[in-house]
């Protein structure tokens, strides 16, 4: 008799454990955003870092630059292909935002995807944005 | 197979050359594209200096000029004005002011503030009604920085006190630190209140403190800092250590005090009189 109440719990259990996977098999997940170069990027064609290597290591290239412009004060970064670059979010043409214009699609849409906040924009500004 | 210990040694010897090479070779060829290695280096226009300074000369230095420099650093800095009717429409939910919690980087002060340990008794009638300019002093025995718990206001190598906004958890001990009431503290998010964003520089975020930076950012890209700009001469910006350097003749041909010197922190602004 317990035995039917157990196997019941357990059915029931595994059943919960393991919605977000019924979740996903009944609905279409949302696909990821593909990346796409627009604007001064797309005809430039120059890249810091190799498109896979950027893709998993921004971060901490971003993290490198500000320590390297805030305590070293050297600001122009040559990168390992020979092209250089101003090592600053938005300032400039030479910059992030420089080249690569729409920070919804470069920035935004990947880490909404993502789920990935970070507080970049809090004080760097975007010139697009301002006016 | 009876090897005897000179054959082995031999081919241990060719082996290990043939370990040595090949990394050799592979440095080799990958040098064909690029340097190889990502360089981080100054822009070549940049100015340098082994211990930045500054020289105020207050003979040059009128209300109007005072003003000029003032508003230059502010609207290039993105100092929020609390003053500035804020945009209802784009930030809905402000909260009313504190006029207090005002933030500055250089402004105007009396001589009795600023030179609080020089108390002349008969003090010059000229230094009554003018006001002087103080800003941050980027002592060279900064307290600021020994205050930081995370680094966040360091040393640079330069001279320059620098902020690292990234780094600063708002804890304020540098704010008490500093004799000179040179910095200021984000109690709110200041982008309501500043009347035109300059996008040449970040602004700041709510619960981190900020002061003047002597411009790094300019002088990194070999131009003067704004308010040597704005000053008309009243303002000269150079290198301490360097005997020839523009600021160092003016300290030489011209009496100049400091700020609080008796607390031994060696502020690197000079106020020629």
């Amino acid at each position: 008799m317990k035995k039917n109440y157990i196997i019941a719990g357990l059915a029931i259990f595994v059943i919960i454990v393991l919605s977000p996977f019924w979740f996903n098999m009944v609905t279409t997940p949302m696909a990821a955003p593909k990346p796409e170069l627009l604007g001064k990027a797309a005809t430039t064609k120059k890249c810091v870092l190799d498109k896979y290597d950027m893709r998993a290591n921004h971060m901490s290239l971003l993290d490198t630059w500000r320590d390297s412009v805030v305590r070293s004060s050297d600001r122009k970064y040559t990168a390992a292909n020979g092209h250089s670059f101003n090592m600053s979010l938005s300032t400039g043409e030479n910059s992030c935002l420089g080249c690569h214009e729409d920070k919804a699609k470069f920035c935004d849409s990947c880490h909404t995807y993502a789920s990935v906040t970070p507080y970049c924009w809090e004080c760097h500004t975007n010139p697009k944005e301002i006016q | 197979m009876i090897k005897s210990r000179r054959s082995f040694l031999k081919v241990a010897g060719i082996a290990a050359i043939g370990l040595g090479a090949a990394p050799a070779i592979n440095f080799a060829a990958s040098n064909s594209h690029g340097t190889g290695e990502a360089v981080m280096t100054k822009d070549p226009e940049a100015l340098l200096a082994r211990r930045w300074g500054m020289v105020i000369d207050t003979n040059k230095l009128d209300e109007q000029i005072a003003q000029d420099i003032v508003k230059a650093c502010n609207n290039a800095h993105n100092i929020p004005d609390f003053n500035h009717e804020v945009d209802k429409e784009k930030y809905p939910d402000t909260r009313p002011v504190n006029k207090k919690q005002e933030i500055k980087w250089i402004w105007e002060e009396h001589f009795n503030y600023a030179f609080t340990d020089k108390e002349d008794e008969f003090l010059a009638e000229k230094f009554k009604n003018l006001d002087f300019l103080v800003t941050c002093n980027h002592c060279k025995n900064a307290p600021c920085t020994q205050a930081c718990p995370t680094q966040a206001t360091f040393k640079r190598e330069d001279g320059i006190v620098m902020m690292d906004y990234h780094r600063c958890i708002g804890c304020r001990f540098c704010m008490a630190a500093c004799p000179f009431g040179s910095r200021s503290f984000n109690f709110r998010d200041p982008r309501p209140f500043i009347p035109k964003i300059n996008p040449e520089y970040p602004t700041r975020t709510k619960g981190v403190v900020e002061k003047c930076d002597l411009c790094a950012e300019r002088l990194a890209r070999g131009e003067q800092p704004y308010c040597v700009e704005a000053g008309q001469g009243a303002i000269i910006v150079g290198d301490l250590e360097d005997p020839e350097s523009e600021v160092r003749v003016l300290l030489n041909e011209n009496y100049s005090i400091r700020r609080k010197q008796s607390l031994g922190t060696q502020p690197s602004v000079y106020y020629v009189v």
